[in-house]
């Protein structure tokens, strides 16, 4: 019998047993930002793809939830930081190797972006809207003219913040669950796939809806694609890497992860949308809460149990 | 240095491929976000002391911070003791000071002993109730009724007051629990006790035999100092213990004896080495007595035979005797220091000093220095008043070979018996936690019983003080002035330890509560000072130094007055025994009727589901005192019960799973203590650290946590030579649901 | 410049002493710490091998907690020292994941704190508190890139290694064995 222990009794804070230095914080703070992300995304493409009228939820609608996700994550990564007094410190410098350097200043520029997005949006929906400030007509104006400059510029910072949600965790070597290059497109995929099913849920339009929920079947197929690739990546690396899988193949994230996940977040979703493009009706509702459950529970999820693991030495 | 190190984080930066914006710029922080660092050194102020946290007393300097607030201990240079490094212990005696349990003020009882219900009391009352006591006490009983234990430094001035009210009758748990029967084995053979700390000379030695002695869990520090040396300098070692101790591990032999045998493997060494001629013929000749007879008596002592006694195998015996031998005379059987084991302890170590005579270790390079003392005046008092009882006269004709007053002595002594004299009706009890210290438990709290004043002196609220009638609170010894260390060593040496605070809430230091008490007794003329420093002063001065001087250096050091630490090869040399030489074979033994020369005897072993209870200590805490220690506490603040791996399968227990003992006597432990499965014991015996499961609720951070050695110790085996108290002699089974109330009571 | 440390796990005794030394010397607020031990026991009684280690951070050269830090805070100072600048640090905790020694840990007060090979002493040609209580002076420290320190002297005559090296932070903290 072998044995490896503290024997001067080390018990910092959230650090031991096991880190915990996370909570409930960063993973709300990743799956906003994987939310709006998704949102940007489709709104932009749709929008340089000059199909904002066949997509009238996805371009002009849904993206009014964007700030809204975005100042909320960052309230959430806000009360992550435990030296608060100090949080203008992100913005004296740029760290191009540091995630949490990139996201804060991605954040910084997608937010101001995506309200403009929306606010551009407002006189289209309530056309009796006025701005008052003669400057701000005209800003209005001149960001309508150049609407497809921003819609470059949305999707191209939208990837970045997907991307950089998995990246954040990706980054740290030292927690072998997160040390995989396939949680950055894993994270962007899943956010876009929230993102997919907040329009198919906000959307009035039974075309929009329908081609929503096809882009779902699609995003949940590369998503259940990766996840499998994250195991066998695992099981065929380090030590570290197959305990980290194990949290999830008989350890204690096992049920937590393929009933909510994978089975209500991905799987029974996907069942039902397969329905109701082959007719059945199935109210939208459903299957987009599930993914939303699904998506913000695999953050959760991932965070937590990317802590639980480590080196051993 | 600043802008220096500013302008290289920006490099480095940038060379990690950052772009760093203009910091400077937003340079505007408010003075009060700053957060503290650590202290420069520059705006501390230190002061001398010695450490309280054990008796190996270490010098050092106590460090206070610009506020002048108590911050650090740090080891004094100069110090032999300590060499500048103190243990973990003493490096957090900080802990001491800072702990909010502490007492504060006098408490007088309210309510019958052991019901914890007292008031707060002025020192004046204090004193007032402890002096009519202690007055009608001297009337009706005579002042020899009134025992002082004490274990600590304020016991001097104590002591001084107890002896001018007119009792002897003094004691410390440091001999009849500790490390007796090896000063009284120790004197028989070489006419020299060992004293402290030991003037084993470890950083030299070329083979250290340890037997029992756990040093580097034992942090007695010198020795873990050496030990340490030993290693880097290539020393062999072979550790003799039930129990992969951390000097086993180190150890080039393990020797994992089955407990209770350890005079078996003795006496075999002692068989090789002669029959292998191993020893030093000449020292032999020149400087021993018996050895005739010893060679006779241990004729029959052979590894094989031992090897049924111990399970060590005879090559390994024969092996490691060759190890010493080969490293004679630099070679160690370490003596070890709380040995009061099996109760035939004095034999067991006059083995281990015969072992050392027959290796002519004794005042050899590497094997035993002769350490000298330096000779510190006392401060003139009148003469003490010359007692007609003394606590020895409750046990006739026993214990003759006993130098000090035994602990549990007074104990006995104290439990009413019509055909013993010298019954006691007040213990004066400070710095001693006596009921977690005494073995056999039930018999110190009928002894206290029928006591009619208990006061203890105390710096915690412990077990002890629960049975108080008066509780007076002892400042820290980082909050006060002491007796002047003056201890044994290569060279002689002195300390000071002065205040580096002063002293919280209203505690006082020993030396101010002996000459108030004095004063209330009638006893101002032994107490001819208003301060300590007058005395001190005065003392130093004898010797060439001063308070003013001590107080800036904290350690002096004086040339050896009695020549080379060393006895020069052929060298005449007399030794203080009745034959001037080394006894092999004892005279003094045997004048009182005992074995001149050890006799293996066996002990029982465990009943089939008992374990042995062994103890020991663990580095980072002394005893009991320390586990309340909040910088001690947050290294370990619970014992566990060592268990190997093939016991706790049979009983289904698992690693890190509370569990209750039971000893032979029935007796549970009260609270739940933590299983350590592990490889590193034998299965029959189990290990936990001495000073733990504290049943005072008082003690906010020590309460309930893990068992408590001494409540299990119910079972005493009693060393006839000495009177110690072996207390190794207890076998535990465990419980693993917790027991019902009554169980844990009975 | 490169200061290191040498640990003899040969003469560690586990006492601890170090930890509280640091705890003492930094300030180190009571229920945290910056360095602490490990023991590791292998075998089957009575062939039992045990390792005691003093761990703290290992003033990696490649450090992932530096580059993760989205402030700055933390950084490199003189002779490849890790530290962090209290006042720059926001508390998000992404260094802390970054360690795959768990070396750092977020101070009550809000920022991150970890051993800093305490500076402040060594600036003043002191040792640090924890090499110079050590009881068993089994802690070497000193210039990697000077070979008559203490520290290379010890390293060239004895068997070394360092903690999780797969890790690739190159640690500066070696194990004597
Ligand atoms: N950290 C720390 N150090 C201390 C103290 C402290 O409280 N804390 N106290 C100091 C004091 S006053 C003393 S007296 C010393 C005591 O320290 P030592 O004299 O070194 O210790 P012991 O308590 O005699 O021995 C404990 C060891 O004996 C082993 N043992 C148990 N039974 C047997 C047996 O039958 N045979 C053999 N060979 N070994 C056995 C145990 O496994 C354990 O390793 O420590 C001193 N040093
Ligand atoms: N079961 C068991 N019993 C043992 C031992 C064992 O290993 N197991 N070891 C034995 C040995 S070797 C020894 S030496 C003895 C030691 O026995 P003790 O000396 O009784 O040891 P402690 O339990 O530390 O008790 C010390 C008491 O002194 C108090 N104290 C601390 N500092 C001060 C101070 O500055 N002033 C005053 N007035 N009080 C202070 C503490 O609060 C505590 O109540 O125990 C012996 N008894
Ligand atoms: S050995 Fe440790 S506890 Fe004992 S006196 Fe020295 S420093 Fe203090
Ligand atoms: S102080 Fe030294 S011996 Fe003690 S644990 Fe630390 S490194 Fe080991
Ligand atoms: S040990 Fe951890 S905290 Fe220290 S430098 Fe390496 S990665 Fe950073
Ligand atoms: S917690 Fe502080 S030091 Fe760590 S990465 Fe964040 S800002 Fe940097
Ligand atoms: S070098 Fe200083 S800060 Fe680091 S562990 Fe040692 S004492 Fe603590
Ligand atoms: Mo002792």
């Amino acid at each position: 019998m072998n044995e490896e222990l503290f024997i001067s009794g080390r018990d910092n804070l959230n650090i031991d047993p096991v880190l915990h230095i996370w909570h409930w914080q960063i993973p709300v703070y990743l799956f906003l930002g994987g939310l709006a992300a998704g949102l940007l995304f489709f709104a932009s493409l749709y929008t340089i793809q000059n199909k904002d009228k066949e997509y009238r939820t996805a371009v002009k609608i849904a993206p009014f939830l964007a700030p809204f996700a975005l100042i909320l994550g960052l309230i959430a990564l806000f009360l992550d930081l435990k030296h608060k007094l100090f949080f203008w410190q992100l913005y004296t410098t740029i760290r191009l190797e540091s995630p949490m350097s990139w996201g804060a200043w991605t954040l910084m520029i997608i937010t101001p972006l995506s309200m403009i997005w929306a606010a551009s949006y407002i006189k289209e929906i309530f056309p009796n809207w006025d701005w008052k400030f003669k400057w701000l007509i005209q800003f209005d104006k001149w960001v309508v003219k150049n609407r497809k400059v921003f819609a470059w510029l949305n999707i191209y910072y939208a990837i970045i913040l997907g991307v950089y949600t998995g990246i954040l965790l990706s980054a740290f070597n030292a927690r072998p669950l997160w040390n995989t290059s396939l949680l950055g497109p894993l994270f962007l995929v899943s956010g876009l796939s929230t993102g997919a099913a907040t329009i198919m849920w906000m959307s009035k339009d039974q075309a929009e809806r329908k081609m929503f929920s096809k882009i779902d079947l699609i995003l949940i197929g590369i998503e259940l694609f990766f996840i499998v690739h994250l195991f066998m990546g695992f099981l065929a690396s380090s030590q570290v890497q197959i305990e980290a899988a194990n949290l999830f193949l008989g350890g204690e994230y096992t049920a937590m992860f393929w009933i909510f996940v994978v089975g209500i977040g991905l799987i029974i979703p996907a069942v039902l949308e397969t329905l109701e493009l082959l007719g059945k009706h199935i109210p939208v509702f459903v299957p987009a809460t599930l993914i939303l459950i699904g998506g913000l529970v695999f953050r959760f999820i991932m965070v937590d149990a990317g802590q639980v693991t480590r080196y051993l030495y | 240095m600043k802008t220096n190190r500013r302008k290289f984080i920006k490099i480095s930066s940038v060379g990690a491929g950052s772009l760093a914006l203009a910091k400077p710029v937003l340079g505007w922080l408010p003075k009060f976000l700053e957060s503290e660092g650590p202290l420069d050194d520059s705006k501390a102020k230190k002061f001398p002391t010695y450490c309280e946290i054990c008796f190996w007393k270490c010098a050092g300097w106590t460090y206070t911070n610009d506020k002048g607030k108590i911050w650090k201990i740090i080891g004094n240079d100069e110090d032999l003791h300590s060499n500048g490094r103190f243990c973990p212990r003493g490096t957090g005696g900080v802990g001491m000071y800072y702990d909010e349990d502490r007492l504060k003020t006098p408490l007088i009882r309210t309510n019958r002993r052991g019901k914890e219900e007292f008031r707060k009391a002025s020192w004046d009352e204090a004193f007032d109730y402890i002096a009519e006591r202690m007055k009608k006490i001297a009337n009706k009983y005579g002042p020899e009724c009134v025992a002082l234990f004490t274990h600590g430094s304020g016991g001097h001035f104590l002591g001084h007051m107890l002896k001018a009210y007119g009792s002897n009758n003094i004691t410390a748990p440091s001999y009849a629990q500790c490390r007796g029967p090896r000063e009284v084995a120790f004197f028989a053979t070489f006419g020299r006790g060992l004293g402290s700390p030991e003037p084993t000379d470890i950083r030299d030695t070329k083979c250290l035999v340890l037997i029992g002695s756990h040093l580097g869990e034992n942090m007695h520090n010198g020795q873990v100092q050496e030990m340490s040396d030993a290693i880097d300098k290539g020393a062999t070692i072979i550790t003799v213990d039930p129990r992969l101790s951390t000097a086993a591990s180190k150890s080039k032999y393990w020797l994992p004896i089955k407990p209770a045998t350890d005079l078996a493997l003795l006496l075999a060494w002692i068989h090789v080495i002669i029959n292998e001629n191993l020893y030093d013929e000449a020292y032999i000749k020149k400087y021993t007595y018996g050895f005739e007879q010893l060679k006779e008596h241990v004729k029959n002592m052979t590894p094989e035979w031992a090897y049924g006694i111990t399970t060590i195998q005879p090559h390994i015996i024969r092996e490691t005797a060759r190890e010493m031998a080969n490293a004679s005379p630099a070679v160690i059987i370490h003596p070890g220091r709380h040995v009061t084991w099996y109760g035939d302890d004095t034999q067991r170590l006059r083995a281990v000093a015969i072992l050392n005579g027959l290796l002519g270790s004794w005042g050899k390079r590497g094997g035993f220095y002769l350490p000298e003392k330096h000779h510190v005046p006392e401060f003139p008092h009148p003469k003490y008043p010359t007692p007609t009882k003394s606590w020895k006269d409750a046990f006739p004709g026993q214990y003759n070979l006993a130098a000090e007053t035994l602990a549990s002595g007074i104990c006995d002594a104290t439990i009413p018996n019509p055909d013993r004299s010298c019954n006691f009706k007040a213990w004066i009890i400070n710095g001693t936690n006596l009921i977690e210290t005494l073995p056999d438990r039930k018999k110190t709290l009928s002894a206290m019983e029928s006591l009619e004043l208990i006061v203890a002196i105390d710096t915690m609220p412990m077990e002890i003080t629960g049975y108080a009638d008066v509780i007076l609170p002892e400042c820290t010894y980082l909050e006060r002035y002491d007796d002047i260390r003056v201890a044994q060593h290569r060279e002689p040496q002195i300390a000071l330890r002065m205040p580096a605070a002063e002293p919280m809430y209203e505690s006082k230091p020993d030396w101010w509560i002996a000459k108030e008490l004095g004063k209330r007794l009638g006893l101002e003329d032994y107490f001819p000072y208003e301060n300590i420093e007058e005395v001190l002063d005065w003392q130093l001065k004898q010797i060439g130094s001063s308070l003013e001087e001590m107080q800036r250096i904290g350690v002096k050091t004086f040339p050896r007055q009695e020549g080379s630490p060393y006895i020069a090869d052929g060298e005449d040399y007399e030794f203080n025994t009745s034959t001037g030489k080394i006894e092999l074979y004892s005279l003094a033994l045997e004048d009182e009727g005992f074995d001149p020369m050890p006799v293996f005897t066996a002990h029982p072993q465990p009943e089939n589901g008992f374990y042995r209870l062994i103890y020991g200590r663990a580095p980072m805490h002394t005893f009991s005192r320390t586990s309340n220690n909040p910088n001690l506490h947050d290294l370990m603040d619970e014992n566990s019960v060592w268990i190997n791996p093939k016991v706790a399968k049979l009983w289904g227990i698992k690693n890190d799973q509370y569990i209750w003992l039971k000893n032979q006597d029935g007796i549970v432990s009260t609270f739940a203590v933590k299983a350590r499965v592990t490889e590193r014991i034998r299965w029959d015996s189990v290990y936990i650290v001495h000073g733990f499961g504290h049943a005072n609720k008082r003690l906010s951070r020590a309460f309930g946590n893990g068992a408590s050695d001494t409540q299990l110790i119910t079972n005493v085996m009693t060393d006839p030579i000495m009177g110690g108290t072996g207390m190794r002699g207890n076998f535990v089974t465990f419980l693993t649901e917790e027991p019902s109330k009554e169980e844990v009571e009975s | 410049m490169r200061y290191a440390m040498a640990i003899d796990t040969r003469k560690c005794v586990g006492c601890s002493d170090c930890v509280v030394a640091c705890q003492t010397e930094n300030n180190v607020p009571i229920g945290y710490c910056r360095d602490w031990i490990v023991e590791t026991v292998a075998g089957t009684y009575p062939n039992v091998e045990i390792e005691l280690r003093s761990e703290r951070c290992n003033h990696c050269d490649n450090s992932p907690c530096v580059r993760c830090c989205p402030t700055g805070a933390s950084h490199y100072e003189e002779g490849g020292i890790v530290t962090v600048h209290h006042n720059e640090c926001i508390g998000c905790g992404a260094c802390i994941q970054s360690c795959p020694y768990d070396a750092r840990y977020s101070h009550p007060e809000g920022y991150v704190d970890k051993c800093t090979f305490c500076l402040h002493r060594v600036e003043k040609g002191q040792k640090p508190a924890c090499v110079s209580v050590c009881p068993t002076k089994c802690m070497y420290f000193g210039d990697l890139d000077d070979p008559n320190s203490e520290v290379s002297v010890v390293m060239r005559n004895r068997n070394h290694k360092v903690l999780a090296p797969e890790a690739g932070t190159k640690p500066h903290i070696f194990y004597l064995t």
